[in-house]
């Protein structure tokens, strides 16, 4: 129990501090987080859902946090140039955990839709925070919700009540800003209410040449009818740690597109754990990881099938070079009653090198009699034969890799609604496999 | 144009070649006949350097250059072609992607700039023409849900995009039916030009009656036995290749 002593005393000695910078609904469930956390410690990689990344020894350094909620000096609008033609969005930044409100865009949301800090709105709305916020990352299990819970003070909220659609697509820029190692713990709350449609676009980013460490934890409602569809791209740099625990849970005829795309990092270990509470309801759940170097990403996900006629569909796509290594670890649970589901999942990998790792281990329990399900994965090598054909056509050696690349990257794009994001992410995995986007430059959706 | 010289070549440590010599003149279409296992596709994958295939002794002249140093793709931009016996599927690589990438750089090659996006689409719409493509082929993946007569005629296409001046057609009428075997061949005959030269390979005369070859090799057992005019060929469809082995 090293790594933990710090946050445990960190948290004892700092309550008052996290408390008062923070707002009341979340500091209503630090108490009961911080006793989980002192119970549970981190979890070792005998834990099932942590057999692939060490936890310890990511948090074991001394981070800064930034308890007191000194401001950050950055104007993320000057750092990110934004004009991106065709990819016209609600554009808001986040400076590491805070939300940044002192430029804001200036074409208005519909009526009764909210975008911005999950503190505020808490001040403001308590009775709607206290409903939602913690019901679905508990904390009596999960170290890293626990840790998240007991210490974040602040995040995203995003709310779009009954039946209102939001057109323009909602772009959250995070920004990792510090001039010294830093620690950062975001909340992020997000409730589409019956029949609210929203597009969700999440960047990360750090600006800085300094270790961080970031835990998020979002929670996602998706009422009945609601359609979400949210893109999480990361394109940070190798000094980033990333810890994303990600709860979704769906209604009655919802359909949710999830897609996250690590283009670049550090660390990541992503958890994406979806619910399907009420029937019809459809689920997308895809990934794409393009990682070499020492680079390392571990997906782990969870689709859980509550009720009967219920669709699920899981495409993670992994392309490998140099020594990284990487895991893929899928769980689609079909209960008792959930007769009558669909539900895919599909795990592939690329491995370019001798040195690079892929753990995958796709999953599916099924405990109805009536379903139609499938999972599988896949770990190859770019193909002999069609190098030689395009060599053959002229195409040089490298050029046919990227395009081979490209193609075996394609599908997992296709699946993205958002035309102009669509493109956009396909300039940008071209210019990954390139080579041309070794660091983060600064804000690649919007250069 | 194309002068081999006592070529030997194996793979995975088995000798295939064993000593080939053959000079194609410009302009010329030579027909390469032989049994199963003779050695005929390990004569045209040498060629354009396949690295499955390793070259032990002897060399291959193109136009004054050794063509054995080259990488496959150097080789493809100085104007060599291979139309697949087996042509490959690659899923998630556009035909039109394909074909921009592979006429960019052999234009590289030639010291000039990658066609603009339109120019390129009228070539691409012109050179269908030429074996009766589709225009949803052209849309869809490389080779990708293509039948066999579709992939063939698809080879000609890129034989007509690239204009090689000198091709080998690997058996390139296995598979097609007798209406496609024409339009590959009358295809081909099109592109054809006094500056540019052809290795056929083939086991049966059908193709030949239309591209009508200057000469005809016989190859066995890794050795070109006979050479001659198109009348060998004739010989070959009556009495089969069992008079050859005998006579060695």
């Amino acid at each position: 129990m090293d790594s933990e002593k710090q946050y445990i005393e960190l948290y004892e000695q700092t309550r008052e501090m996290l408390c008062q910078h923070s707002a009341e609904p979340l500091n209503i469930l630090r108490g009961q987080a911080f006793e989980d956390f002192r119970r549970l410690g981190f979890p070792t990689q005998k834990v099932e859902r942590y057999k692939y990344t060490d936890v310890s020894e990511a948090f074991a350094p001394n981070y800064g946090l930034n308890l007191s909620r000194l401001d950050i000096p950055v104007n993320p609008y000057e750092v990110f140039k934004c004009d991106v033609p065709n990819l016209s969005t609600s554009l808001y930044f986040m400076v590491n955990d805070q939300f940044y409100d002192k430029i804001l865009p200036t074409a208005a949301l519909p009526d009764g839709v909210f975008v911005g800090s999950l503190c505020e709105a808490a001040k403001k709305h308590p009775e709607l925070i206290n409903k939602y916020y913690g019901t679905l990352a508990r904390t009596h299990k999960d170290a890293i919700n626990a840790l998240n819970t007991m210490l974040c003070q602040d995040g995203l909220f995003v709310y779009v009540p009954k039946g209102v659609v939001v057109e323009r697509p909602v772009q959250v820029v995070n920004v990792l800003r510090s001039d010294v190692d830093l620690m950062v713990n975001r909340r992020v709350l997000v409730i589409l209410e019956d029949g609210a449609i929203i597009k969700l676009l999440f960047c990360d980013h750090a600006i800085d040449d300094r270790d961080f460490l970031t835990t998020q934890v979002a929670e996602v409602y998706v009422g009945e009818n609601a359609h979400l569809e949210m893109y999480d791209l990361e394109e940070t740099h190798v000094k980033n740690h990333r810890f994303s625990n990600l709860y979704c849970d769906q209604q009655r005829y919802s359909t949710a597109v999830l897609d996250s795309i690590t283009l670049h990092n550090g660390l990541t270990r992503n958890r994406a754990d979806v619910t399907l509470s009420g029937e019809y309801a459809e689920t997308t759940l895809n990934g794409l990881v393009i990682a070499d170097k020492q680079q390392r990403v571990d997906n782990n996900t969870l689709i859980d099938h509550r009720v009967p006629h219920c669709q699920s569909n899981e495409l993670y796509k992994y392309v490998l070079d140099d020594q990284t290594v990487c895991a893929f670890a899928g769980r689609v649970l079909v209960r008792k009653d959930a007769q009558q589901t669909i539900s895919q999942e599909t795990n592939a990998n690329l491995v370019g090198s001798k040195e690079a790792r892929i753990y995958t281990q796709p999953m599916l329990e099924i405990y109805a009699d009536d379903v139609k399900c499938s999972h599988g994965s896949t770990v190859g090598q770019l193909g002999d034969q069609a190098m030689f054909y395009m060599r053959q056509r002229g195409i040089p050696y490298d050029e046919a890799r990227m395009l081979l690349k490209f193609a075996f990257a394609a599908d997992v794009l296709q699946t993205i609604q958002l035309d102009a994001l669509r493109d956009r992410l396909h300039y940008l995995v071209d210019k990954r496999f390139r080579g041309e986007l070794s660091k983060c430059e600064g804000c690649k959706m919007c250069k | 144009m194309l002068e081999i010289k006592n070529l030997h070549a194996s793979i995975n440590g088995k000798e295939i070649l064993k000593g080939i010599n053959l000079v194609i003149n410009d302009g010329e279409v030579h027909a390469v006949m032989g049994t199963n296992g003779a050695g005929k596709s390990t004569l045209s994958n040498v060629i354009v350097g396949n690295p499955a295939y390793e070259v032990t002794e002897g060399e291959i002249i193109f136009n004054g250059k050794n063509l054995l140093e080259m990488k496959p793709e150097e080789r493809a931009q100085e104007g060599i072609f291979l139309s697949f016996q087996q042509p490959v599927e690659i899923p998630g690589v556009s035909m039109t992607n394909f074909m921009r990438a592979a006429l960019n750089a052999k234009r590289k090659h030639q010291g000039l700039e990658p066609l603009p996006a339109g120019d390129f689409l009228k070539l691409m719409r012109e050179k269908r023409k030429i074996v009766e493509l589709d225009s949803k082929l052209a849309n869809r993946s490389v080779n990708e849900g293509f039948s066999g007569g579709e992939k063939k005629r698809n080879e000609i296409f890129q034989m007509a995009m690239l204009e090689p001046t000198f091709s080998i057609l690997d058996e390139t009428d296995s598979g097609l039916d007798v209406d496609a075997l024409r339009i590959v061949a009358e295809g081909f005959n099109k592109l054809r030009t006094p500056q540019t030269s052809a290795m056929v390979i083939t086991h049966y005369q059908r193709l030949l009656d239309y591209l009508k070859p200057d000469i005809v090799h016989v190859l066995i057992d890794g050795r070109i036995i006979k050479t001659g005019g198109p009348e060998l060929a004739m010989e070959i469809e009556e009495k089969g290749f069992e008079q050859f082995i005998v006579t060695r």
